[in-house]
């Protein structure tokens, strides 16, 4: 599985081990509506698992952005920071947020996997 | 705490057919924004017309002779030259000059509305509606009859093309200008239209009987010009248009002077007028329109892409805080970040700039005036 997801609707592709990249799920952006506004993580800084990395705002709401995993940031998507929409109108590919070089993969495997982040779905 | 459940407005099954996301507010279930989604909708209201359900507000009808009067005893309004057909905004003051709710306040034609409408129909807050009863009743009961009207829907239909598409269910309704209102059918219906709203376009709010306000809905969505929006929209669209939004930017710690309502207070209300005076407050109120009032409710416009909150602290150059944000947002139309807040008068002039902290931030802002975007009534 190299796709996990956090209770907290954010999804984390491991493809690239040196940096996974992080976005947040259909489920997240159809919640918040119309993304107006992104704050993304320091590039070169390390955080800790759950720690606060940035926010996404909509016109009506403001969400944080939660790290899954511990590690350093190694990029951040420039793009969304100009077009925040991106997170809207494609959540899973154009509007990721971040890539990270996770620190321990055990966190990235206590992860919700696909079904388990359906069945999380079903009972919202 | 116990859970009461929400009431529902006549249009919730109608909301939920067009697929709504469905919030509590004001102790209702109100559509928040529908599939399309607030941005779209917002800039459909300002491109065309958009169809709110406001429902939830409370309308209530005065009855007596002696309403006017009576009721100049609780606002600071000019309700007694009230022509027939004309509508007015107000607010209801409390001791210390503060506000317990905004309201519009029509005078029907007694011929054509007066059995529905009473000698005075009003227009109140959800949130103050049972509330602001209960203070008629306490004092001007003995003067007038103070009627809730519950069987009675409130439609909103506002942007530049609504006049268009209502004309097409009753041409007359054309004839109105902005504050002003008169009986017309509608798909059927008896309503009470008068040409108002809280998105500063041209527009019309439509009272029409609980139990035909669907049919009205279906028939004003079917025009090609409406689509529905909910009350997200209705809060970015009213925040653009300088509109304030009871319980945020206006309460019952805020006078008529700070929040910059004077315009409301007509002369003959005012020391030195005829009818000057003899409602709550009157007397911190006129020294303050006298003198000045310490604070302003004032515009901000962020020269920092960022969305700024109500509840956000605003502080000068040298750190001192000034103030709170009573309502913000980053603003569809505008295309910034938009925000009202209260400034001491001498941080309050046009051009004066002042810093919100934002996640540990000082973000500028820079006084403005208001409206953001430009108000387009029909006078």
């Amino acid at each position: 599985m190299t796709t996990m997801y956090t209770p907290d609707h954010e999804w984390i592709n491991i493809e690239d081990h040196e940096a996974a990249v992080v976005g947040i799920t259909h489920h997240a952006q159809e919640a918040l509506g119309d993304v107006v506004f992104v704050e993304l993580p320091e590039v070169g800084r390390t955080y800790k698992k759950g720690e606060v990395a940035g926010v996404v705002e909509s016109v009506k709401a403001a969400a944080d952005l939660y790290m899954p995993v511990g590690g350093e940031i190694i990029e951040v998507n420039e793009a969304l920071r100009a077009d925040p929409s991106l997170a809207n109108t494609d959540p899973l590919g154009n509007g990721w947020f971040f890539t990270v070089h996770v620190t321990d993969m055990a966190e990235f495997d206590q992860l919700m996997d696909p079904p388990a982040y359906d069945a999380l779905l079903k009972t919202l | 705490m116990t859970e009461t459940p929400l009431l529902h407005t006549p249009l919730h099954e109608l909301h939920l057919r067009l697929g709504a996301r469905m919030v509590p507010f004001a102790g209702y279930a109100m559509p928040v924004q529908y599939p399309a989604g607030l941005m779209a909708e917002h800039k459909h209201c300002r491109e065309a017309a958009a169809l709110f359900d406001v429902s939830h507000m409370g309308q209530v009808r005065l009855v007596g002779a002696d309403a006017a009067a009576a009721l100049e005893h609780l606002v600071p309004v000019d309700v007694v030259d009230l022509g027939v057909g004309r509508q007015r905004y107000a607010f209801f003051t409390n001791a210390s000059g503060g506000l317990l709710d905004d309201l519009m306040i029509v005078r029907p034609d007694p011929a054509a509305a007066g059995a529905t409408f009473g000698d005075l129909f009003l227009v109140v807050n959800a949130g103050c509606k049972d509330a602001d009863l209960r203070h008629m009743q306490t004092s001007i009961g003995h003067r007038c009859a103070v009627v809730p009207m519950p069987e009675r829907a409130l439609l909103a239909l506002q942007g530049p093309q609504a006049v268009k598409a209502l004309a097409r269910l009753n041409g007359g309704v054309a004839q109105l200008v902005f504050m002003s209102g008169g009986m017309f059918d509608l798909a059927g219906a008896a309503c009470f239209v008068t040409r108002s709203g809280y998105t500063g376009e041209d527009g019309f709010e439509i009272s029409v009987p609980a139990e035909q306000a669907t049919a009205l809905a279906e028939a004003l969505l079917a025009q090609p010009e409406v689509r529905p929006a909910g009350l997200g929209a209705r809060d970015t669209l009213r925040l653009e248009a300088g509109l304030c939004l009871y319980g945020h930017d206006i309460d019952a710690t805020t006078t008529p002077v700070e929040a910059g309502l004077t315009w409301a207070i007509q002369r003959v209300r005012r020391p030195g007028g005829a009818r000057a005076g003899a409602y709550p407050g009157a007397a911190v109120i006129e020294s303050q329109l006298a003198g000045a009032a310490p604070r302003k409710r004032v515009g901000l416009v962020g020269l920092e892409r960022v969305p700024v909150r109500e509840g956000t602290a605003l502080f000068d150059a040298h750190g001192h805080k000034l103030g709170t944000v009573t309502s913000g947002t980053l603003a569809p139309s505008v295309d910034q970040p938009i925000a009202m807040a209260y400034l001491p008068a001498d941080h309050a002039r046009p051009q004066h700039e002042v810093y919100a902290e934002v996640r540990g931030k000082r973000l500028p802002m820079r006084v403005t005036t208001m409206p953001f975007h430009p108000h387009r009534y029909q006078r």
